[in-house]
């Protein structure tokens, strides 16, 4: 008999660890084939055009139209996401990687991260409690649940994302093209402006699609502060709804097999697809990004 | 290419100590007890040395010797050196560089600089080039830009080969032709100056001639200081030669006498390659 020759650990550890870095994959791909089904069923009942543009559906509420008015909702929402967030999180990076001294780069950077450590639900009572009774104050209109507040806080709370994503971006760009620029007699600010920022670019509009997706996704804090009624609206003072707060409020009030139920799988994948297709783009570019001229 | 500085050169201990004697003109840049740390780290160490108008001047020395760092305290290009600390003198036609009250941007201007990589901005080569003028708000009258532009890549021997594709990338020019387009941006600035750290270190052989070429013709109106590691090119395109050796500047002369006749040791030493 010949000696059975035992077989490499090692492979056996590979095996098993490629099988771990396969699972999200797997479930992930299980996530959109459920999605697709169940689109597709309900596809079935109700007519694509109607589904988005109108049509008084989904039933529950009664009479409430298609999803058109969720799109809106979420738009305006992380539309006042990145109004607050894009400025903010530019000028604190332009901060950071610019002129902040190493020591307060190094001190500020882990409590800008902090930030990113408040759990979103505890965001929502903060723009419903907080932040709209502070904005009543001088916006006049402003409903006590509307798409404004909770634009704003998801703004605060996708901010460190903004900020370090254009801060890497920024450092980046490599030294010698701001010491030429400076070499020029450029000012430091003339420098970041027509220099560094521009050759930055590709990377902080990275940094704008990646933030984009994070705010069309956010869901605890317009599920609590937005209002949770649909509305075909540009107004950011009046209540809304959004995609992701939709699957929230239907999925706590519908019994299963409801129409309902299942168009939260429709709006499921409406969002999966926005988000998907924001992160596809934003980690486009960033790699782009990455390729500046060295 | 024999030296052509016709001038007395004193020696290199009365280089030290103080303005040369018997100078037919006056030095285009005059250093005297120059020294700069890093942090606690000192860098330079009481330099003092007078750079001739219109002649290259080299400066050579192992790495670490300084001669980086004094290159870059010519045209206050050290301030952007995190930690960098300056003393001493630096006078440009007689005038203080560090003086209160200087226009930092305005010695910049004066003393453009040559960085060892060459380092196009992602933008077009003419955008490149107008740079300078443009944050300096130097080209004011209809067309005064294009020409200044024109101009300066006609000065860097780049014109006739980018002429055509002006609004092309920059970075779509060869490493050599990069580094002679950073000349031609730092002329558009019309300095009277100019400050090459290395600027061959990455240049095959045939772009360096280009460069060497181009450094030779610019001597005439250009007063040009010249960093480099490699001896021959020192030998081959200066006027004069200053040896940094640890933060110190060792011997300063004419760069015939440094390589043929050295008054130091270490000069012998590092120019024979026995060192470096």
């Amino acid at each position: 008999m010949r000696p059975v020759i035992p077989t490499d650990p090692e492979r056996g550890v590979a095996r098993a660890l490629l099988a771990c870095a396969c699972l999200p994959l797997l479930v992930t791909g299980a996530l959109l084939l459920v999605l697709l089904l169940e689109t597709a069923d309900l596809l079935r009942g109700v007519p694509p055009l109607e589904l988005l543009l109108g049509a008084p559906w989904p039933p529950a509420g009664g009479g409430r139209p298609g999803l058109l008015p969720l799109v809106a909702g979420t738009l305006l929402v992380a539309l006042a996401a990145l109004a607050v967030a894009l400025p903010a999180g530019l000028l604190s990076a332009v901060y950071l990687s610019e002129y902040a001294p190493a020591a307060v780069r190094r001190a500020l950077a882990p409590l800008l991260a902090l930030l990113a450590a408040v759990p979103t639900v505890v965001y929502g009572y903060f723009a419903l409690r907080f932040v709209t009774p502070l904005l009543q104050g001088f916006v006049p209109g402003l409903a006590d649940a509307n798409a404004l507040s909770p634009g704003i806080v998801a703004g605060v709370m996708i901010l460190p994302m903004v900020t370090a994503l254009a801060v890497d971006a920024l450092q980046g760009v490599p030294r010698g093209l701001r010491e030429a620029a400076r070499a020029l007699g450029a000012t430091r600010a003339q420098a970041v402006l027509r220099v560094v920022l521009p050759a930055a670019g590709a990377g902080i509009a990275a940094a704008v699609f990646l933030a984009a997706a994070r705010a069309v996704g956010e869901t605890m804090i317009v599920a609590i502060a937005a209002g949770g009624q649909p509305r075909l609206t540009a107004n950011p003072l009046a209540p809304v709804e959004t995609l992701a707060a939709y699957i929230v409020h239907a999925a706590r009030g519908a019994p299963p097999g409801d129409l309902d139920q299942q168009a939260i799988f429709a709006v499921g994948l409406l969002l999966f697809a926005g988000t998907f297709g924001l992160n596809l783009i934003g980690n486009w570019l960033r790699r782009r990004g990455g390729e500046a001229p060295g | 290419m024999p030296a052509t500085s016709a001038q007395p050169s004193p020696s290199a201990v009365a280089v030290r100590r103080g303005p040369a004697a018997g100078q037919s003109s006056a030095p285009k840049v005059e250093v005297r007890g120059l020294s700069v740390h890093y942090g606690a780290t000192r860098a330079l160490d009481d330099v003092s040395l007078d750079v001739p108008p219109a002649r290259v001047t080299a400066l050579v020395g192992p790495s670490g010797c300084g001669k980086s760092t004094f290159l870059r305290t010519l045209n206050r290009m050290i301030d952007v050196v995190p930690g960098a600390r300056v003393e001493g003198r630096v006078a440009i036609d007689g005038r203080d560089v560090y003086a209160a009250g200087v226009d930092v941007a305005d010695v910049r201007r004066r003393a453009g600089m040559i960085f060892r990589r060459a380092n196009p901005f992602p933008k077009s080569i003419f955008a490149n080039v107008a740079y300078g003028p443009r944050v300096g708000g130097l080209a004011a009258g209809p067309g005064e830009l294009e020409a200044r532009v024109e101009a300066s890549l006609q000065a860097a021997g780049l014109w006739d080969e980018v002429k055509d594709r002006l609004e092309a990338s920059a970075l779509a020019l060869s490493g050599g032709q990069q580094q002679r387009l950073c000349i031609a941006r730092a002329l558009a600035v019309r300095p009277e100056i100019l400050l090459l750290d290395e600027p061959a270190a990455a240049l095959d052989p045939i772009g360096t001639q280009r460069l060497e070429e181009l450094i030779h013709r610019l001597k005439s109106t250009y007063t040009i200081v010249i960093v480099t590691h490699n001896m021959q090119q020192a030998a081959r395109i200066s006027d004069r030669t200053a040896v940094f050796w640890l933060g110190r500047l060792v011997e300063y002369d004419r760069t015939d006498r440094i390589f043929t006749a050295p008054s130091q040791r270490i000069t012998e030493d590092y120019v024979t390659g026995r060192f470096g």
